[in-house]
C-alpha cells in the first residue's frame, strides 16, 4: 500500500521528518496543491505508489505530491472495449476489473518491482507516466497507443483534460499521449482512460536452441515478418535463465488458431532451428520473466540499461558494448530491445552506452544504477539541441514554475 | 460565402507580395514557386469545397532542404504558411488563406527506404497512402492505416491529421502506426523525430505531431510501420431489419472477445447510394448493414465466421453474403470506400466525422435522423461501427446558399450530440476550419487554453496553419 511504498521512497530521498507528503483527495485539492507550490516555487515530487521512483534521474525534493488516494475505477465498458480510473488505482485492481470480463490491457505493462528493489502497489498513474509497455509491444503497441485520454493538472494548478473515452479522435493536439512517458513531469495524472481488449483464449511458446544473437534476430525478424501475429519475440543468450541459448516466439488467441499457428510457425523457422513447444502455463510463466527482466534482478549491485533500437543493429551494438563493459543482456521486441547488465562502477557505461545507441540511432536509459550514478550521468539519451529547445519550451507550457518533477528526465526540464 | 471566418489578412504581407515571390524565387530552383492566379486557384480549397480562399503564392519543394530555405525565409518576413499534402482534407485543413504561403509537399513523393528485416519503410511526405502498401505487397506486407482516400491521400497529410480508415479497429490509426518523421519548424530548423526503433527517448513530440494539423511544424519524410498482411481476408455482408439490431449485434461481437479486422456499417440511404455506384451486391431490401471483415487461414476465418454469424442470428439478421472470390472481395470495399464519391453523384453533401462510445450508436442514429429532418434535409450514414466513428452525411445543394446552412447548422447539432454521448468531434478527419468553432463544446477554456500553449512552444507567432483549429476568439 501507499504508505508502505512512501517509506522506501522516504529512506533514498529526504530525511523523513522534513519531507512533507501531500495526498490529495480529490483533483480539487491536487489543484490547490500545486498552485500553491507554483506561487512559492517550490518543487514537487510526483509519484503513485512510488515503485519507479528510482527511475529517472536523481531528483531531491522536499515536498511530494502522491495520487495514492485518488483511486477508484470510474468507468469499465466491455463491449466498448475501455476502462477508466483515477490516477492512484492500484493496477492489480485494474487488471483484476478486467480480468473478471476477460479483458487485459493490451500492451503487457511489465513490473518493475523485483528490478528496482521496490514494494508497494504500482498504480495506473504510474503506468501511464511511465509509458510502461511489455513484451507484447511488438504487436499491440506501447502503453502510449492505448491511452485514450487523460485529466491532469498542470504545473499553474489548473484542471486540464485531453483525449476522451473512444478509441477514433483526433480533436485537437494529443496531450494525452504527450503525457505518456513524461513521468509527472508536464502534469500530475488525475484519471486515465485506456482501450482495452479481451484476453486472449490461450497462448503457446516456439522455443529454438542454441541460436547467435544474430541468427536470433534473424529468426525473430522472420517470425515477426510471418503472418502468424507473434505477439511476443525474445532471445536468451546462454546463460541466461539456462545453460543454452533460447529464442522465444510467442503466439495468443483462440485454442484452434494458435494450434494451427504454432505448427506452420514452427515450419516457416524450420531452416534455424527444430522448435519446442512451450504449453499456456510455461509460456506465461517464461514470458512473465522477460516482462519483469527477472534473469538480470541479480546481483543487485549491477547496473541496468534499456537500450531501443532498430532489431537489425541489435547484435553489433552487443558485439561492441557486451566486451567493453562485461555485460549480460538480453533481447526482447524482436531485438528492438536490449536489457544489459553491466557494472555500476565509474559512470555505470554511461558513455560508451549512449555512444553506441547513438552511432545505431537508438537511445538508451539507466535503469537501475546508485543514486549517485543517476545524479551524476545522462539516465536518459542526449538528445540533439533542437529537440532540447523544444522540450523546454513544451515543459515551460504546462509547468512555467517547473515545480512538477524537475530534472527527472533532463537536467533543466 | 461563408459562416466560417478567417483572420483578417495582413495587409502588409499582400502588399508585399511581389517582394515575397521574389525572395521564394531565390531560395528555390526553378519551377518552385506558383505564382499565376490561375494557377493559385487550383489550390484555394481540398474537400471542403464550399470554402476557398486563394493564397498569395504556392511552393512546390523537392526536398527536405527547400522546405528549410522556404521556412527560414517565411519566417523570417512574418508570413504565415499553409502546409498541404495532396489537399483531400474534408475539414479544410489545407485551404490557405490570402496572405498565406502554400508549401506543397506533393512533388517529394519517393518511397525512400524499405526494411523488411525491420518491418519498416521511410517515404518522403508527398507519397500516397496506398503507394506505401504498393511499395512492400511484393513480400505480402502492407501499411495498416487506410482512409478511403487513399488512392490520392498523402503520408504528409495522414500524419497532420491522424487518418484512421476502414481496418483501425485492429491495426489503430496513424499515430499508432509511424515511428518518426523528418520535421522543419516554423524557423526551418530540421529535425528528427523517433526513428526505426519502436520508442523514443525524451518528451512523445512525434504523438503531437501526429494529428497537429501542421501546426507543429512541415513534416517532411516518415518512418511507418509496415505489417505482414493476413494468410487471407474475407469480407462478409450481413443485412438486419434496423439500426439498432445492426449496432446491438456489433457491441455483442466485440463483448464475446472478437475483434475483426473491420467492421464497417450502412444504412438503407447509404447502401442504394453505393449499390448504384458499385454494384457490389449489397443487399436492398434491409434497413441496416454490416460489412463484417476476418482475417487469417481458411480454418480460422472460418471459425470466426462461424461464431459472428451466430452472434448475428441472435440479433435477427435477414441476410448474410459472403465474398466468394478476390473480385467480389474487392467490390464489395470499393462499394464501402467510394462512398463518400458515390454520394456526391446524387447530391451535394458535408460528411460529419464524430466518434461517439459504441453503446450509444443507436441513440445517435436515432437522434441524427431527427435533427436533419428537423432541418429538412435527407441523411445517409456510413461509418466505422466497430470503434463508434459516425460518418453522417448531409445531403443538399449547394447552389442553394439557405440549404447550406440548414446543412451546416445540421451537422453543427450532430456534432454536439457526438460530445453529449461521451465522444468527440471528429474521429479522423481532424477539426481544420469545419470544426474550429465548435472546439468549445468538447473543451473547456483551460483545456483550450494548455493546447495553444503547447501550439506556441513550436509556433510562437502563429504562422503555422494559423486559422486552423482553435477558436479565433478563445486565442490570446
Amino acid at each position: 500500500m501507499p504508505g508502505a511504498d512512501l517509506s522506501s521512497f522516504d529512506a533514498t530521498t529526504v530525511p523523513e521528518a522534513s519531507m512533507t507528503t501531500h495526498k490529495p483527495q480529490n483533483e480539487a485539492e491536487a489543484a490547490c496543491v500545486i498552485a500553491d507550490a507554483a506561487a512559492r516555487r517550490i518543487p514537487l515530487s510526483i509519484l503513485g505508489s512510488g515503485t519507479k521512483r528510482a527511475l529517472g534521474r536523481f531528483t531531491q525534493t522536499q515536498d511530494v505530491l502522491s495520487s495514492a488516494a485518488l483511486a477508484g475505477i470510474t468507468l469499465h465498458e466491455p463491449a466498448e472495449l475501455v476502462i477508466a480510473a483515477r490516477a492512484g488505482t492500484p493496477l492489480a485492481e485494474v487488471e483484476r476489473k478486467l480480468g473478471e470480463a476477460r479483458q487485459q490491457l493490451p500492451f503487457e505493462p511489465m513490473d518493475y518491482r523485483a528490478l528496482l528493489g521496490t514494494s508497494g502497489e504500482p498504480t495506473i498513474g504510474g503506468v501511464a507516466a511511465t509509458n510502461l509497455s511489455g513484451p507484447r509491444r511488438i504487436k499491440s503497441g506501447a502503453c502510449r497507443d492505448s491511452f485514450l485520454g487523460a485529466r491532469f493538472v498542470n504545473g499553474r494548478g489548473e484542471v486540464v483534460k485531453s483525449g476522451g473515452r473512444v478509441m477514433k479522435n483526433v480533436t485537437g493536439l494529443d496531450l494525452t499521449r504527450l503525457m505518456a512517458g513524461a513521468f509527472g513531469t508536464l502534469g500530475f495524472l488525475t484519471e486515465v482512460t485506456f482501450k482495452v481488449v479481451p484476453s486472449p483464449e490461450t497462448q503457446a511458446t516456439l522455443v529454438l536452441e542454441g541460436l547467435s544473437d544474430r541468427r536470433a534476430v534473424a529468426a525473430l525478424s522472420a517470425g515477426l515478418g510471418s503472418p502468424f501475429e507473434v505477439s511476443g519475440a525474445a532471445h536468451l543468450p546462454a546463460g541466461i535463465g539456462a545453460a543454452g541459448a533460447r529464442t522465444l516466439l510467442r503466439l495468443e488467441g483462440f485454442e484452434s488458431a494458435v494450434g494451427y499457428r504454432t505448427k506452420a510457425l514452427a515450419e516457416a523457422l524450420r531452416d534455424f532451428s527444430a522448435a519446442r513447444v512451450l504449453d499456456a502455463q510455461e509460456s506465461e510463466a517464461l514470458w512473465r520473466e522477460v516482462r519483469d527482466v527477472t534473469f538480470l534482478v541479480s546481483p543487485r549491485d549491477t547496473a541496468i540499461w534499456r537500450i531501443s533500437v532498430a532489431p537489425s543493429k541489435a547484435p553489433a551494438l552487443i558485439d561492441t558494448l557486451g566486451a567493453e563493459l562485461s555485460a549480460r543482456w538480453f533481447l526482447d521486441w524482436g531485438g528492438g530491445l536490449i536489457w544489459l547488465a553491466c557494472g555500476a562502477e565509474g559512470d555505470a557505461g554511461a558513455l560508451p552506452v549512449h555512444e553506441a545507441a547513438r552511432l545505431e540511432e537508438g537511445h538508451a536509459l539507466l535503469v537501475r544504477a546508485p543514486d549517485a550514478v543517476r545524479a551524476a550521468v545522462d539516465v536518459f539519451q542526449p538528445q540533439p539541441e533542437p529537440i532540447m529547445k523544444l522540450t523546454r519550451a513544451v515543459k515551460q507550457s504546462l509547468d512555467p514554475a517547473a515545480v512538477l518533477e524537475p530534472g527527472r528526465i533532463y537536467a533543466g526540464v | 460565402m461563408s459562416e466560417i471566418a478567417f483572420p483578417a489578412p495582413d495587409r502588409k504581407i499582400l502588399a508585399r507580395r511581389d517582394e515575397i515571390i521574389a525572395g521564394l524565387r531565390r531560395v528555390l530552383p526553378e519551377g518552385g514557386v506558383i505564382e499565376k492566379l490561375d494557377e493559385r486557384r487550383a489550390f484555394e480549397t481540398d474537400a471542403l469545397t464550399a470554402y476557398r480562399q486563394v493564397p498569395l503564392a504556392v511552393v512546390l519543394p523537392r526536398s527536405t532542404e527547400e522546405v528549410s530555405a522556404v521556412m527560414a525565409y517565411l519566417h523570417a518576413q512574418g508570413v504565415p504558411v499553409t502546409p498541404r499534402g495532396a489537399g483531400t482534407s474534408l475539414s479544410g485543413g489545407a485551404i490557405p488563406q490570402e496572405d498565406s504561403v502554400v508549401v506543397c509537399v506533393a512533388k517529394m513523393s519517393r518511397v525512400l527506404e524499405v526494411d523488411f528485416a525491420n518491418r519498416v519503410a521511410r517515404v518522403e511526405a508527398g507519397v500516397t497512402n496506398l503507394a506505401i502498401s504498393a511499395a512492400v505487397a511484393h513480400e505480402g506486407f502492407f501499411y495498416a492505416p487506410d482512409p478511403s482516400s487513399q488512392l490520392a491521400c498523402s503520408i504528409g497529410g495522414n500524419i497532420g491529421m491522424n487518418s484512421g480508415g476502414a481496418h483501425c479497429l485492429k491495426y489503430g490509426v496513424t499515430t499508432n502506426n509511424l515511428l518518426g518523421v523528418r520535421l522543419v519548424l516554423v524557423d526551418g530548423t530540421i529535425i528528427d523525430l523517433g526513428g526505426a526503433a519502436l520508442d523514443a527517448p525524451g518528451y512523445d513530440l512525434l504523438a503531437l505531431v501526429c494529428g497537429a494539423e501542421g501546426q507543429l511544424g512541415i513534416v517532411t519524410e516518415a518512418t511507418v510501420r509496415i505489417l505482414r498482411s493476413a494468410e487471407g481476408a474475407r469480407p462478409v455482408l450481413f443485412g438486419f431489419p434496423s439500426s439498432e439490431a445492426a449496432g446491438a449485434a456489433v457491441a455483442a461481437i466485440i463483448g464475446d472477445g472478437i475483434i475483426p479486422v473491420a467492421m464497417e456499417f450502412m444504412d438503407a440511404p447509404a447502401i442504394r447510394i453505393c449499390e448504384d455506384f458499385a454494384h457490389a451486391g449489397y443487399p436492398l431490401d434491409v434497413e441496416a448493414m454490416l460489412i463484417i471483415e476476418v482475417e487469417g487461414s481458411e480454418a480460422e476465418m472460418e471459425a470466426e465466421l462461424g461464431k459472428i454469424i451466430a452472434i448475428a442470428e441472435r440479433h435477427g439478421v435477414t441476410v448474410i453474403k459472403e465474398s466468394k472470390s478476390a473480385m467480389e472481395t474487392a467490390l464489395i470495399w470499393k462499394g464501402r470506400k467510394s462512398a463518400f464519391g458515390a454520394t456526391g453523384r446524387v447530391a451535394d453533401y458535408i460528411c460529419m466525422d464524430g466518434t461517439v462510445p459504441t453503446g450509444q450508436l443507436p441513440h445517435v442514429l436515432r437522434r441524427t435522423s431527427e435533427i436533419v429532418a428537423s432541418h429538412g434535409l435527407r441523411v445517409a450514414n456510413v461509418f466505422h461501427a466497430g470503434d463508434g466513428n459516425m460518418h453522417p452525411l448531409i445531403l443538399y445543394n449547394v447552389n442553394d446558399p439557405q440549404e447550406q446552412r440548414k446543412a451546416e447548422e445540421a451537422g453543427a447539432d450532430i456534432l454536439k450530440l457526438c460530445v453529449e454521448a461521451g465522444g468527440c468531434l471528429t474521429g479522423e478527419h481532424g477539426v481544420g476550419i469545419e470544426k474550429r468553432d465548435l472546439m468549445g463544446c468538447q473543451f473547456s477554456k483551460a483545456d483550450l487554453d494548455q493546447q495553444m500553449r503547447v501550439r506556441q512552444a513550436f509556433d510562437p507567432a502563429w504562422l503555422l496553419n494559423p486559422a486552423k483549429v482553435f477558436p479565433l476568439d478563445a486565442r490570446s
